[in-house]
């Protein structure tokens, strides 16, 4: 269970405050008007942005004195999930050890997991050499094999067209359902909310509202959603 | 984050402890500082009026020719803005030895003086000092303000020629504008440098009419053993410094490493007198750069091969000495740099502290502090590798701060999250992301150790000098054949330094 325990973030004269709970192997869309603080909420979670009140909880531990990359988290950005000078399968790789020690068997997952997004053959490459929405299936990939129990999607797919975002979505969906992971993903897309989030966090205001029923919402927003969604 | 916080932070806190320590130490030892005598007044005076001079000479001279090459396009033009990038790896004691060998006693100058029936004039003395400070800031002020002229927006120039605007009216509304932000700049840069010049004043200065404040404290230390007198001698050094950093902190200072000098729309190039006005311009100033160093090269280059063997040795010694300053260098200005780049920026100030500081200060602190464990000669050469790297600090991190804030605002969440740090992060990020930079900087700290002569004259004695110390032993005992050929060697070495650590850079970069 990932629990926002009365936690805030102070940025300058902007403040987010959350408080609710989501169950463990939730997902969850995190929609709101641009800068209303998505991304914040999920660097609360990821470790980007320190609280200035409050906890940050998963199943019961208090996340807020770990580093980042030790968080029970992984995180897809917006853009620069890779590294440009490393091939695809180190980029994967630093999925299971960051410093590309891999051993066979390791490497031998590496493979496996660009297999299972459909990326045999590529391991070699330099992310520049693939497209858009291989570069992603990469960066998923790597999710895969970092198996963290929280994954954070903030508009990561948003520059692919509607045919391959469907793709990702799908994808995301099956690796998320292998291993129960607990999804929040900020989308500006409705749609994307409705295909792949049974709830929503509405983010408005300085305040992220606990989740609700996504299909709900959507067709009976409360005012401030309205006003953003049109 | 908090292992590379603490590389910068002890870095930062290593540089403050060494650059004011040394200053503290020589004072301490001291006991107190002395009181100037008239000797060391003139001194000071001399400083900042030569500065002050070779600024404006500098500027005033770099204003023609920069516009010249700006609206000028002809063949060997991106060949010889290339070199004015030259002189700042050129080592001192090579241009000191070319403008010998052009202004000198049987120097061509003289030669043409002799013939037209004039006295001849002597390149040593108070205006040999300011011939060479214009010979090596000229280029870097060309530089600079050809940086201004090419930064005006092309459209404006368009407008102009469609407002049918005369020369005249070019430079009321679009250069003089310009170059009322650039120079000040510019002459600020020269003076800074000119300040705190040790090797031109030892070599052509000298005496009391052309004795810096760098080579008052040198003639302190090494004849007088005077503590007193250099420490004094380095505060008020350093005051000169802090002095001018502040007045050049109110001002705009243009970026010095400016690359990429070109661009293809021209700007409006006015015929008639004017063409050859800028042709002159352009000749003149290639001839004065130029013909020194082509002159060591005509005199040096053939007894290359019969430098007796003490010359081979030191050049192998420097060349020892350059790579390990150099490595020095740019570790110590990654870890600023990155913790720069995490927002630190107190220890941005820390990697600049050498521009105040006199590395000869630096080098008697460090005397003092280590004579009673070891000798005077035995620290030559480590101090010297030490201190060069300091120096270069300042210029490696201008190179790599702006690359690693990029690197981290880039790349910085991403390693994050994966929990990339520490060696890893270094090996798998950092290095392959700043290659570039870092080659260059490499390059740069290793050229400027490898032609230094600063405080090795401190130590020196005549059994392990380096290479530019060479050559000035052997300008002084008049062996000026060996001298050129050695001075050829050096410029060489130095060059070659340069283009290996950069070009490695690009090579790894690449990949």
């Amino acid at each position: 269970m990932l629990r926002f325990d009365r936690a805030e973030a102070t940025l300058g004269s902007f403040r987010l405050s959350a408080d609710f709970e989501i169950a463990a192997g939730a997902r969850i869309a995190v929609i709101g008007p641009s800068g209303s603080g998505k991304s914040t909420l999920l660097g609360m979670v990821a470790g980007f942005v320190p609280l200035s009140a409050g906890r940050v909880l998963w199943a019961g531990k208090d996340l807020s004195q770990i580093p980042p990359g030790d968080r029970p988290v992984s995180t897809l950005f917006q853009d620069q999930n890779l590294f440009p000078h490393l091939s695809v399968a180190q980029n994967v790789g630093l999925g299971l050890r960051p410093d590309l020690r891999l051993s066979p068997e390791q490497q031998a997952r590496v493979a496996d997991a660009l297999r299972q997004v459909g990326l045999e053959g590529m391991a070699d490459r330099r992310p520049a050499q693939l497209s858009g929405g291989q570069q992603s299936r990469v960066a998923l990939a790597r999710v895969a094999l970092r198996a963290r129990p929280i994954l954070l999607l903030d508009e990561a797919f948003a520059a692919l067209g509607p045919a391959l975002k469907t793709d990702m979505l799908q994808l995301l969906e099956r690796i998320a359902g292998e291993t129960g992971t607990t999804v929040l993903m900020v989308t500006h897309d409705p749609d994307d909310a409705r295909a792949f989030a049974p709830e929503t966090v509405v983010v408005v205001d300085g305040i992220a509202q606990p989740p609700a029923m996504t299909g709900p919402l959507l067709d009976d927003p409360p005012p401030a959603l309205r006003a953003y969604l049109g | 984050m908090p292992r590379a916080l603490s590389a910068g932070g002890a870095v930062a806190a290593f540089m403050f402890a060494l650059i004011l320590g040394t200053l503290g130490i020589v004072a301490v030892h001291a006991g107190g500082l002395s009181a100037l005598g008239p000797w060391d007044l003139r001194a000071i005076w001399f400083t900042i009026w030569q500065a002050a001079l070779s600024a404006t000479l500098s500027a005033l001279l770099a204003v023609p020719v920069a516009r010249a090459l700006a609206r000028r396009r002809f063949a060997g033009r991106g060949l010889l803005i290339t070199l004015l990038g030259a002189p700042f790896i050129l080592p001192v004691i090579v241009a000191v030895m070319g403008l010998v060998s052009v202004f000198g006693r049987s120097g061509v100058v003289n030669e043409v003086l002799a013939w037209a029936g004039f006295p001849p004039v002597s390149i040593y003395g108070w205006q040999g000092v300011i011939i060479a400070h214009v010979f090596f800031n000229l280029p870097l002020s060309v530089r600079m303000i050809l940086h201004g002229w090419q930064a005006i927006p092309s459209e404006r120039f368009r407008l102009a020629t469609s407002l049918g605007f005369e020369p005249g009216d070019i430079g009321r509304h679009l250069e003089r504008p310009m170059l009322r932000e650039v120079l000040p700049g510019a002459w600020l840069a020269v003076f800074l440098v000119c300040l705190t010049s040790f090797a031109v004043a030892l070599a052509l200065g000298g005496g009391p009419r052309a004795t810096t404040v760098e080579l008052a404290i040198y003639q302190a230390f090494r004849f007088d053993f005077d503590m007193g007198k250099a420490a004094t001698l380095a505060l008020v050094q350093v005051g000169l410094c802090v002095a001018a950093l502040l007045l050049a902190s109110r001002v705009s200072r243009p970026a010095e490493f400016g690359a990429g000098l070109d661009r293809d729309d021209v700007i409006p190039a006015p015929g008639g007198w004017r063409c050859h006005a800028d042709g002159a311009a352009i000749v003149l100033a290639a001839g004065f750069l130029l013909v020194p160093m082509l002159s060591v090269i005509a005199q040096g280059a053939p007894g290359i091969a019969s430098l007796p063997g003490a010359v081979w040795v030191a050049t192998l010694r420097s060349f020892v000495m350059a790579l390990i300053s150099a490595v020095l260098a740019i570790s110590l200005s990654l870890a600023l740099a990155q913790s720069v780049a995490r927002g630190q920026r107190w220890t941005e100030f820390a990697g600049m502290l050498p521009l105040v500081a006199s590395p000869l200060v630096l080098g008697t602190g460090l005397f003092l502090l280590l004579r009673n464990v070891t000798s005077p000669t035995q620290l030559a050469l480590p101090v010297t590798v030490a201190i060069n790297a300091i120096m270069a600090l300042p210029f490696a991190l201008r190179i790599l701060i702006p690359a690693a804030r990029a690197l981290q605002r880039d790349y910085g969440r991403l390693a994050d999250s994966l929990g990339l740090r520490g060696l890893a992060r270094l090996r798998i990020l950092t290095l392959p992301r700043l290659a570039r930079p870092l080659g260059f900087a490499g390059g740069l700290s290793a050229a400027l150790a490898m032609g230094d002569l600063g405080v090795i004259t401190l130590f020196a004695d005549s059994r392990n000098p380096t290479l530019p110390l060479k050559l000035y032993q052997l300008m002084n005992s008049y062996r000026m054949d060996d001298a050129a050929a050695c001075a050829v060697l050096l410029m060489t070495v130095s060059f070659a330094l340069f283009w290996l650590f950069d070009r490695g850079g690009r090579i790894r970069a690449a990949l």
